[in-house]
């Protein structure tokens, strides 16, 4: 937890359908760097789940981004990825979607929390 | 008896004693230490546990209320997404990141920074402007709350591998550090005393050997005395005949 890599980290990303997406950018957390890449990715039913990977990976191994969010469902999708990730660095946040409410029991930080909790 | 158990690798001597001594001490204070800071962490972590949960719950609420907001807006305006993703240029809401300490270790927070931008202005121009503009507004609040959860967790997970760590070192420190030395220092202690036995026997002998050398030197010096005494006695003329008068013989080679 290198002091400098916490201080360059200063956007959101967000992996999620397009309502969700659509109300973050609104929000304004919307960015496109010089090499044109997003910060975002829409996901539909159509979309491959080594997409999804792909944007995970890459979203996460970015210096530039502190929080990345994802939506429930979509991180349901590509749950031992999710799992294994256990870096501070971007947190990930797992979001509930319009058509998905959140369900507690699923999140992995709240599996650890409840483990924790010795509940 | 001499540290049954694992010990150091060092001579038995007083200097090492005194140094494992020194350094069994150092680490009961670092071992008390670190329990501190253990202590100080866990009960960080327990409010910040507490915190997580809350705000995970309260984010569902939010993020419902987001939702819903942006339902409002489809039905004034229609669909606006795409219009959205293509206006998305540069972030008007940033985290920054902020350092707080927590006995010792950095934990980062996150705080929302939002540039007043005007981005989106002209989506919903034709209608429905005003729900974009409250959309707006309610997605920047639950982007807040997530800013602040995610900062929450981050904490989170630090704070346990911290812990973690704390706790391996504590442990470490208690089973096989502070054993160790003890069992050094045992071993040096009963070495020492050892030596100290082997010493003393050694000089016991050495004692006992030189009184019955004296007692034997004593007991020939006394025959010696007694055998000169009697030969004296017995021959006293031939004390006189000891002296030889110098100028009565002449050397050769005196020439005066």
């Amino acid at each position: 937890m290198a002091l400098a890599s916490t201080k360059d980290r200063e956007f959101l990303a967000v992996i999620g359908d397009e309502d969700t997406v659509t109300g973050l950018l609104l929000a304004g957390i919307g960015h496109i760097n010089q090499q044109q890449k997003r910060n975002f990715l829409i996901v539909d039913g159509k979309t491959q789940v080594n997409v999804i990977e792909d944007a995970f990976q890459t979203f996460t191994e970015r210096k530039d981004i502190a929080i990345l969010l994802i939506n429930q469902h979509i991180a349901e999708k590509i749950r031992p990825t999710v799992d294994k990730y256990q870096q501070a660095f971007p947190a990930l946040l797992e979001i509930p979607s319009k058509d998905h409410p959140y369900d507690p029991a699923k999140d992995s930080i709240l599996k650890r929390v409840q483990k924790l909790f010795g509940e | 008896m001499s540290g049954t158990g694992a010990r150091e690798s060092v001579f038995p001597t007083r200097m090492a004693l005194t140094n494992t001594k020194m350094r069994l001490k150092g680490a009961q204070t670092g071992h008390s230490l670190l329990a501190k800071k253990r202590d100080a962490l866990t009960n960080r972590f327990r409010a910040i546990l507490r915190k997580v949960d809350e705000a995970k719950r309260k984010m569902g609420r939010v993020m419902q209320l987001a939702s819903f907001s942006l339902a409002e807006v489809s039905y004034a305006t229609g669909d606006i997404s795409y219009l959205v993703q293509e206006q998305a240029k540069t972030a008007s809401f940033r985290v920054k990141a902020r350092q707080e300490n927590v006995s010792g270790v950095v934990i980062p927070a996150f705080e929302p920074d939002r540039v007043q931008g005007s981005d989106f202005n002209l989506t919903g121009l034709g209608r429905g402007g005003q729900q974009v503009q409250r959309s707006k507004e309610v997605y920047a609040k639950a982007v807040e709350t997530l800013v602040e959860l995610a900062s929450l967790q981050t904490a989170f997970m630090i704070l346990d591998e911290v812990i973690r760590a704390t706790n391996r070192r504590v442990n470490a420190i208690e089973h096989v550090v502070i054993p160790r030395m003890e069992n050094t220092i045992k071993y040096i202690t009963s070495e020492l005393d050892e030596m100290d036995r082997e010493e003393f026997f050694r000089l016991k002998k050495v004692q006992g050997k030189k009184k019955r050398d004296a007692q034997a030197a004593e007991v020939q010096n006394q025959e010696k005395a007694q055998a000169a005494t009697t030969e004296s006695e017995r021959r006293p003329e031939n004390v006189d005949k000891g002296g030889v008068d110098l100028l009565s013989s002449k050397d050769e080679d005196v020439i005066f």
